[in-house]
């Protein structure tokens, strides 16, 4: 097998043993990068590599390459955010996740293309380039971590980390057949995090498996001094949970996640494989759950009224870009902010300050502020009983480039991602299979407040059980 | 019900937010955000008199720190991305008009 296709775990050995080194394993993806990033498009830019000392155990990645998401800061590199109006901004600190990344002996190897702001399901609202699901050029790799999915998808660096705030790791693990993971609000830092939506975004991995999924989260959580939303909390070792199986666990399906509009195929092969999983022992039951709907609704109100306030510091003053067609203050701030954001960044500008305006203040914001209250609660409630809920992640697979959707059409590609980022839980997308056109198709688990153990535990029962190829063919060099 | 909203109202948010939009765009916005609006209501069918508004998902209570320096960024490296920059402080266009 390829270099570029092996595992982190695989390459750990590897380079453990001493049957590789640092260098080989640099320009492996050095060169699979040259050779198929002009189709894929995953890459904003590239970095040098390190060749670092010292094995690793099953808390380092002492070589491993890791690529990040451009909203996390990376020192004196350009982080744009996939926005025009940071274009050209370098950040004088590192994210804490990529100091974490640097002290566990990995290297930093580029950074991903995005959604601007991490608003978007397709890439598409990248201000720079397109990204194309390496599973088929003519569609897109989700979002809005579309750059880091396809990368890890396409064999161009073993890891990548996103960021998620509605599903924005998990959508895109989904489309582009890898397996993506959204850790528990606050257990991993989101200092050096560009923020959109302070309340829901969170860090976390993209990984071509479950067991590796566990030694990034091994690597990069933990209580965080700089992230006063940081959680202060003992890290087990997740891998541990990898040998137990789903004997005697309970799973619940929400029965009203299944009333929505799901394709066909894809919610026949969620149900193929919540009966292996009911096979290899674990107790499977329907549950009741809030409307993923209200979430979303909720959702649509939160996240912009959270970005519009985050997003007020880009005014040309301190960095980034400043529009010089202005005289006076005022109009300077007008003119940076009107040419440096795009569209969907306008939209939902908008709709946060409208809705944290005077007089709607109380309808809106208050009102989705409790209604997350009650979708809190409802989760809470059904964990009290089952180990785990499972759901398709995405109601379809990859859709086409430039499909003309409305934003709100766009906005339901979220509809089953949402409400975990609104009730602050864990969960993972793991490929379970395949649609008739070859477009993989993820699964969704979603656990209570730190169950990520339980999560990935589950995840890795069902990846053995299905044993999927996800090489994706269409990238011969 | 439907929530509508009217240009006049977006251009004031968009005067709010330091937007400008040009007349075919605050056609589309305001189209696009009377949908989204319209969407949002769906959460009126749910009763939340009694509840609590969540404003973390995870709870948290005030995190406090000792008043002590620690590291910090320095001046001239807070500068650095400065589109305009004099004598150590940021430059911007000038904040009065002359009429004023």
């Amino acid at each position: 097998m390829e270099l570029y296709n092996l595992s982190i775990s695989e390459l750990k050995t590897k380079l453990n043993s001493g049957e590789i080194n640092a260098k080989e394993v640099n320009k492996t993806f050095q060169k699979r990068i040259s050779d198929v990033d002009e189709k894929i498009n995953s890459f904003l830019k590239l970095t040098d590599l390190k060749e670092n000392r010292g094995k690793s155990d099953n808390n380092s990645l002492v070589n491993i390459p890791v690529a990040i998401k451009d909203n996390m800061s990376l020192k004196d590199v350009e982080t744009t955010c996939g926005s025009k109006i940071l274009k050209g901004y370098k950040p004088p600190y590192n994210a804490t996740v990529v100091d974490k990344l640097k002290e566990s002996g990995a290297n930093i190897l580029g950074k991903t293309n995005m959604d601007e702001f991490a608003m978007g399901s397709s890439t598409e609202n990248s201000a720079f380039k397109q990204t194309k699901n390496p599973w088929n050029l003519n569609r897109v790799p989700g979002g809005s971590s579309g750059g880091s999915a396809a990368a890890v998808a396409a064999g161009e660096v073993p890891v990548a980390l996103g960021s998620d705030t509605g599903g924005s790791i998990r959508q895109p693990a989904a489309f582009c057949g890898v397996v993506g993971l959204k850790p528990t609000y606050g257990l991993v830092s989101r200092y050096g995090l560009v923020a959109f939506a302070s309340s829901l975004d969170q860090i976390g991995p993209f990984t071509r498996n479950v067991e590796d999924s566990a030694l990034v989260m091994n690597a990069i959580s933990g209580h965080d001094p700089k992230d006063s939303t940081s959680i202060s909390k003992e890290i087990p070792d997740y891998t541990k949970y990898l040998n137990e199986d789903v004997k005697g666990m309970k799973i619940g399906i929400p029965k009203e996640y299944f009333n929505l509009d799901i394709d066909d195929e894809v919610e026949k092969n969620i149900r193929e494989a919540i009966e292996k999983l009911k096979e290899a022992g674990a107790e499977v039951e329907e549950v009741d759950l809030l409307s993923a709907e209200y979430s979303l609704a909720a959702y649509y109100i939160i996240a912009p009224a959270e970005a519009s306030s985050n997003l007020a510091r880009y005014d040309g003053v301190r960095y980034g870009l400043r529009s010089d067609k202005a005289d006076d203050i005022e109009t300077m701030f007008k003119n940076t902010r009107s040419e440096g954001f795009g569209n969907e960044v306008k939209r939902r500008i908008l709709l946060g300050t409208y809705a944290l305006s005077s007089g709607y203040y109380d309808a809106f914001y208050l009102k989705a502020q409790k209604v997350r209250t009650l979708i809190k609660e409802d989760f809470e409630r059904v964990f009290e009983d089952y180990d785990l809920l499972i759901s398709p992640t995405s109601p379809t697979t990859a859709f086409e480039l430039d499909s003309e959707q409305t934003p709100l059409e766009m906005y339901h590609q979220d509809i089953f991602t949402v409400p975990v980022n609104i009730a602050g839980l864990p969960a993972i997308s793991i490929p379970s299979g395949f649609d008739n056109k070859g477009l993989p198709i993820g699964l969704q688990m979603i656990g209570p407040h730190f169950g990520e153990g339980k999560i990935l535990q589950a995840a890795y029962t069902l990846e053995k059980i299905l044993d999927l190829d996800l090489r994706p063919d269409n990238l011969e060099v | 019900m439907t929530k509508e909203i009217s240009k006049e109202e977006v251009e004031r948010i968009c005067d709010l937010a330091n937007l400008e939009v040009d007349e075919d765009e605050k056609e589309k916005f305001t189209n696009e955000l009377g949908d989204i609006l319209n969407y949002i209501e769906k959460l009126n069918e749910l009763e939340t008199e009694e509840v609590k508004p969540t404003a973390y998902p995870v709870p948290l209570k005030n995190v406090l720190r000792k008043d002590e320096i620690g590291e910090s960024l320095a001046q001239k490296e807070a500068l650095k991305n400065a589109p305009e920059k004099n004598a150590n402080q940021f430059t911007v266009p000038s904040i009065m008009s002359e009429e004023e």
